[in-house]
């Protein structure tokens, strides 16, 4: 390290600093602020900004092309007397528990999977994560066309192939169907994202404790309850509050696959309050829904504070 | 089925002897048929199962009309007489070509916005350690936690405001929201793992802020900006709900809108241009993801464990 230190000192020779930019460049507070100034400009303007008009637009009539005026909390109100709303707020936890559920179990499995050694692991690795690189809505299209009532490939699997159904299915066609159907799609997207994730820290466990509770007699589900499960913690915390956050959110599936059909059933708040505010040209009444995602969002929010906090407690030290 | 308890017992003393002969790999005794089993079958389903969607649209972008709608004739998981005829639809009769010039550009664009604003970002924040460094990196971090979907309404009236509706700049402007704070967050991490003493040589033998910037840190951080370059470059790539909000004229459509909005026209959807769209918009981040799988991996966990 010495050495390139020399190298990259001796290849140049710094300028005695008489100009008073120069000396501008070397104030702390001048440097700051210019390094700062992209970031918090651009971040207040769009978002600290949006997310403080975006409460006052949730007490507004405003519509598109129309400035609103103070309405007061009427459009919460109206809200709580819409059934659609209600569907969509407890679709959107439904969808979030069930999804998330999945995309853990099944992730956490092949990550444990693609921790053994294996001929192509870098290879297998790589083509996993294909799912969570690729534009969500373009895999959306293609799952919207498995799902499809009279070319499903899925369909003809089991009614053509195997025999275990006498008819194709309507996925998108009834409302429960469609439900389960994005939830699947979901959780097809997220397995590469959490899987990937667990892998990494899988791979911070050292192997001296699986020998050591191996030669104490321990069982594979004891070694994974008390060894693989308490170190992984830490980082399983911070990706399932990530993981919430976004499958909360989301959009880009649902909007894609069913755009909130058939009849209302797979609206999530994020997509009701698109068809609500631009299709529909309700801002307020949009802006109201998109505000009721974010008490929600905050208790994930805490929750990735405490998964850090535990995580730095129990390391011990680099807790600066 | 003694038999097949045999192969099983010849396989159990192959693993054992293997074991005995000091391979510290397999130190559980596993034999190969119970690694088959436990390992390579279900890592094997779920390759198929991850992979499948992708071979779909492959498959279904490049068969006839008449091959797609018969099963009972052709074997659906197989093309017989393969055509090039959605794929030539969609680059001539569409103005897909165009969709992906406009999307290149906004993503090219804010990206390189998004990452320069975040070097500063970062390197004031881990190097400069001014007063309150530690809160304005919370609070970066907080922004990345504010989901697109709550803000696209206000950021839609803003926009209008701004008299930037329907316009690229728009885009180029608000990606950043997301784009920065995890950038930041990424090239934090990676001014970290740079020695403060390289800066301290270089402040004692008179070098100003700027050029340790320039000359030491930057060059040294060259890996960190790749990674936050290319996952800044993916994420504009598939951003969806500001470009279907903010963006209303056919030919000035990112790729995900214009397929979903453009492509999809009546009751009878042309399953085999939606598949040829899909892939096509697929590949160019295929491909620069099969570039830099390593990057991509390393700053998707890190992201995770900072």
């Amino acid at each position: 390290m010495d050495a390139t230190t020399g190298e990259l000192i001796l290849n140049w020779k710094p300028r005695a600093q008489h100009s008073r930019i120069g000396k501008l460049f070397d104030s702390k507070p001048f440097l700051v602020t210019l390094c700062m100034l992209p970031t918090a400009g651009l971040l207040l303007i769009f978002l600290t900004y949006p997310l403080g008009l975006g409460l006052w637009l949730s007490l507004t009539d405003t519509t598109i092309g129309q400035p609103g005026e103070y309405i007061g909390l009427d459009n919460f109100t109206s809200l709580f007397d819409d059934p659609v709303f209600w569907g969509a707020v407890w679709y959107t936890i439904f969808y979030t528990a069930v999804a998330t559920a999945g995309k853990f179990l099944l992730g956490l499995w092949l990550a444990m999977l693609l921790n053994h050694h294996l001929p192509f692991k870098a290879f297998i690795r790589a083509i996993v994560l294909l799912p969570w690189i690729v534009p969500t809505v373009l895999s959306s299209i293609a799952w919207w066309w498995i799902y499809d009532p009279q070319f499903s490939i899925v369909s003809y699997i089991l009614v053509d192939v195997l025999h275990l159904r006498a008819h194709y299915i309507d996925f998108l066609g009834s409302p429960w169907s469609a439900r389960w159907s994005l939830i699947v799609a979901n959780i097809w997207r997220g397995i590469p994202f959490v899987a990937i994730t667990l892998l990494a820290g899988l791979q911070t466990i050292s192997p001296s404790l699986y020998e050591a509770a191996l030669l104490d007699g321990a069982t594979g589900w004891q070694k994974f309850r008390r060894i693989t499960v308490p170190l992984l913690m830490p980082i399983l915390s911070v990706a399932l509050t990530l993981s919430v956050l976004f499958t909360f959110s989301d959009f880009q599936l649902v909007y894609a696959i069913t755009r909130g059909g058939p009849f209302n059933s797979t609206h999530l708040m994020a997509t009701l309050a698109f068809q609500r505010a631009i299709p529909g040209s309700q801002l307020g009444e949009g802006a109201a829904i998109a505000v009721s995602m974010i008490p929600f969002l905050l208790i994930a929010t805490l929750v990735c504070f405490f998964g850090v906090g535990r995580r730095k407690w129990q390391q011990g030290s680099d807790n600066d | 089925m003694t038999d097949t308890i045999g192969v099983v017992a010849e396989e159990l003393e192959e693993g054992l002897a293997a074991s005995t002969k000091d391979e510290p790999e397999i130190l559980s005794w596993d034999s190969r048929a119970r690694r088959t089993i436990t390992i390579y079958i279900p890592l094997a389903i779920f390759v198929i199962v991850l992979l499948f969607p992708f071979y779909w649209m492959a498959i279904t972008s490049v068969k006839p009309d008449f091959e797609m709608y018969d099963y009972k004739q052709y074997n659906p998981f197989w093309v017989h007489s393969p055509t090039l005829a959605n794929i030539q639809k969609l680059l001539f009769d569409t103005e897909y070509p165009r969709w992906l010039m406009t999307t290149m550009g906004i993503a090219t664009a804010a990206t390189f916005l998004s990452v320069g604003a975040s070097v500063l970002a970062a390197y004031a924040i881990e190097r400069l350690r001014f007063k309150g460094a530690q809160h304005v990196g919370l609070a970066i971090y907080l922004a990345y936690l504010v989901p697109p979907t709550i803000l696209f309404i206000p950021l839609a009236t803003l926009v209008f405001q701004f008299g930037l509706f329907d316009s690229p700049i728009a885009l180029i402007l608000t990606y950043p929201t997301f784009l920065i704070p995890f950038c930041t967050w990424l090239l934090i991490g990676y001014f970290k793992s740079i020695p403060y003493e390289l800066e301290e040589c270089a402040l004692i033998d008179g070098a100003s802020r700027l050029q340790i910037l320039r000359r030491i840190t930057l060059p040294l951080a060259v890996p960190g900006l790749i990674s936050a370059g290319i996952f800044a470059f993916t994420l504009s790539w598939n951003e969806f709900i500001y470009a279907l909000a903010f963006i209303q004229s056919t030919e000035k459509k990112t790729v995900p809108v214009a397929i979903l909005t453009e492509l999809v026209t009546g009751d009878v959807y042309q399953w085999g241009s939606l598949m040829a769209g899909s892939l096509l918009g697929s590949v160019p981040v295929a491909i620069i993801y099969s570039f830099f799988v390593e990057y991509y991996v390393s700053s998707m966990t890190g992201a995770v464990k900072e």
